[in-house]
């Protein structure tokens, strides 16, 4: 018994403190005002405060704020943008790539497997910064595109969004891959072979059974690659301009650059009311996928 | 379903010609003898030799395997408690939280992550350094592996358990006798995972080291947040260079365990 308490505690403990209570933290200093000091921000209460005392200093000044100043609302409106169609893009790659690997022979599949996921061991910064001299404006793409003479003179593509979308393609394409081909591989082949025998063409059995049989791995693909991409940092901070407005990049500078933490705080906790939506639906989609599958 | 139209080898090709383009192109440069990244002026291994020089690059590289192996040691161990807890545990009060508390963090934003825990390092009083980011890494590290271990004991098959208990087996030899071995492969793969989150995170490590413990993705973000320099290309390929060989490896070694389970099924089938 006492064996088992040890082994929920030791996990749940370690969590409760440096999972939810930093939570807590930012959700309190969000809701604190900026100081120049160390640390810079008053408190809104002291540990030893009762609640009525927190509640009654309590302002939403700094959520006010991020509602004036329309850098914020612009940057999460943008980063839902740019997520939504990086996603799209990501999906409209990934799914003939799974679709290839799913009818692809037997004794190919594990090599073919090993390949989509041996980028996901590769640093992830590595990965982002390669494109960076692929895509500058003396990088290789502006190099061959000349060469074939389709452009006379380079074209500006770095530190623009088409590279930050070129970018989380190619980063998360993997996460679309999978779960699509997970779905594909499983199908039953004879489905298509019926729908065929009984006078469809390949294109509209693809349309008719194939992609509606294979509707759950492209929703969890697509979450997949939607949710992390609205707080990337990374890709918007190295192939991005100074016009790619994505939220993660700007909370970065609140906080490094500004060093108003309290505005970083509401950022985050903004941002994070915005993923609760989609990450219930993911949660949600996965569960339904669990139950089908028993 | 096994027939290849045209259509599907060029998807296969343009794919992963997608995936490894960028890669190849970076390898092939860091041994490109000038300064300009760009334009081709003999081979050379020279950028390989700068690297070894570079001091500050050597010991961020130090101070991130330390807390690789650290925080991905820890979070092996946690991360399995928590996944035998998840799995196994039965009802206990807050259950719910605690998946919750496994599960939140594979998707949370980085950036979050990050700050949550520095204001928590800073309202302790803790200083940053290497504690704070193996603090910071194990935590996220060990969701990761509970999720990898939490999946493998959902197919364990419980009777083998529970005939080590019958047996007279304790508890905690059942443990270590019959569940420990049969659950390894997913610790060790949950362990490889979060050594290489470790390796690879910049987010979080940045917000939670100190000056005296920068990481090398951190060390790798402030070289080419200015450009493209070819001592980071000759890195690259030595970090790429370290996760293929170690990824086709363990593929190979688990394919031969494979073939090699299939062939003790079949012996034990012709002994029956």
């Amino acid at each position: 018994m006492l064996r088992r308490w040890f082994l929920i505690a030791v996990p749940y403990v370690w969590l409760l403190a440096l999972f939810l209570v930093p939570f807590l933290i930012v959700f309190k200093i969000s809701l604190s005002d900026a100081a120049i000091a160390r640390p810079p921000y008053l408190p809104v209460f002291s540990w030893g405060d009762s609640i009525i005392d927190f509640i009654r200093e309590l302002d939403f000044e700094n959520f006010i704020f991020l509602t004036e100043d329309d850098l914020y609302w612009k940057a999460y409106l943008s980063s839902l943008q740019i997520a939504l169609i990086a996603t799209i893009l990501t999906l409209l790659v990934g799914y003939p790539v799974a679709y290839a690997m799913a009818r692809a022979p037997e004794h190919w599949r594990p090599t073919l497997m090993m390949l989509v996921i041996l980028p996901f061991w590769t640093s992830f910064l590595i990965r982002v910064y390669s494109w960076m001299g692929i895509l500058s404006t003396e990088g290789f793409l502006n190099q061959f595109l000349l060469w074939v003479g389709v452009i006379s003179s380079p074209l500006q593509i770095l530190n623009t969004d088409t590279a930050v979308y070129i970018g989380i393609v190619y980063t998360y394409l993997p996460f679309m891959i999978l779960p699509i081909y997970a779905t594909l591989d499983r199908l039953d082949g004879s489905l298509i072979e019926a729908a065929e025998d009984l006078g469809c063409s390949r294109a509209s059995a693809f349309w008719l059974v194939t992609l509606p049989l294979s509707r759950p791995g492209i929703i969890a693909g697509c979450f997949l690659v939607f949710i992390p991409t609205i707080g990337e940092f990374v890709i918007p901070s190295l192939l991005g301009g100074s016009d790619t407005l994505m939220i993660g990049k700007v909370l970065w500078e609140e906080f490094f650059s500004n060093r108003d933490w309290p505005v970083a705080s509401a950022v985050a906790v903004v941002l994070l009311l915005i993923l609760i939506i989609p990450i219930v639906l993911f949660q949600r989609n996965q569960q339904k996928q669990a139950e089908a599958d028993r | 379903m096994n027939r290849l139209s045209p259509f599907n080898i060029v998807s296969l090709t343009l794919g992963f010609a997608f995936l490894y383009i960028p890669m190849l192109i970076l390898v092939i440069y860091s041994f490109n003898g000038g300064r300009l990244v760009t334009v081709w002026s003999g081979f050379s291994t020279k950028w390989y030799g700068e690297l070894f020089q570079n001091e500050a690059f050597l010991d961020a590289a130090l101070v991130t395997l330390k807390v690789a192996v650290i925080s991905s040691t820890i979070a092996a161990v946690l991360g399995t408690m928590a996944a035998y807890v998840l799995v196994r545990g039965g009802r206990f009060l807050g259950r719910t939280l605690f998946s919750g508390m496994i599960y939140a963090p594979l998707v949370m934003p980085e950036v979050i992550t990050g700050l949550s825990l520095l204001l928590l390092f800073i309202g302790i009083g803790l200083d940053r350094g290497v504690l704070t980011i193996v603090l910071a890494h194990t935590t996220f590290a060990m969701c990761y592996v509970s999720v990898v271990v939490s999946s493998r004991l959902v197919t364990f098959d419980r009777s083998l358990e529970e005939a080590a208990l019958d047996l007279g087996a304790t508890p905690f030899e059942t443990f270590r006798l019959v569940t420990l071995p049969i659950i390894a492969p997913a610790v060790i793969s949950g362990w490889l995972l979060a050594f290489t989150l470790s390796l690879d995170d910049l987010v979080i490590a940045s917000f939670t080291s100190g000056p005296s413990s920068t990481t090398l993705p951190i060390k790798i973000y402030s070289a080419v947040r200015l450009g493209v320099s070819p001592e980071i290309n000759a890195l690259s390929t030595i970090m790429i260079g370290i996760v293929a060989v170690g990824v086709i490896t363990a593929s190979l070694v688990s394919k031969q365990q494979l073939i090699r389970a299939k062939r003790d099924e079949q012996e034990a089938a012709r002994t029956e």
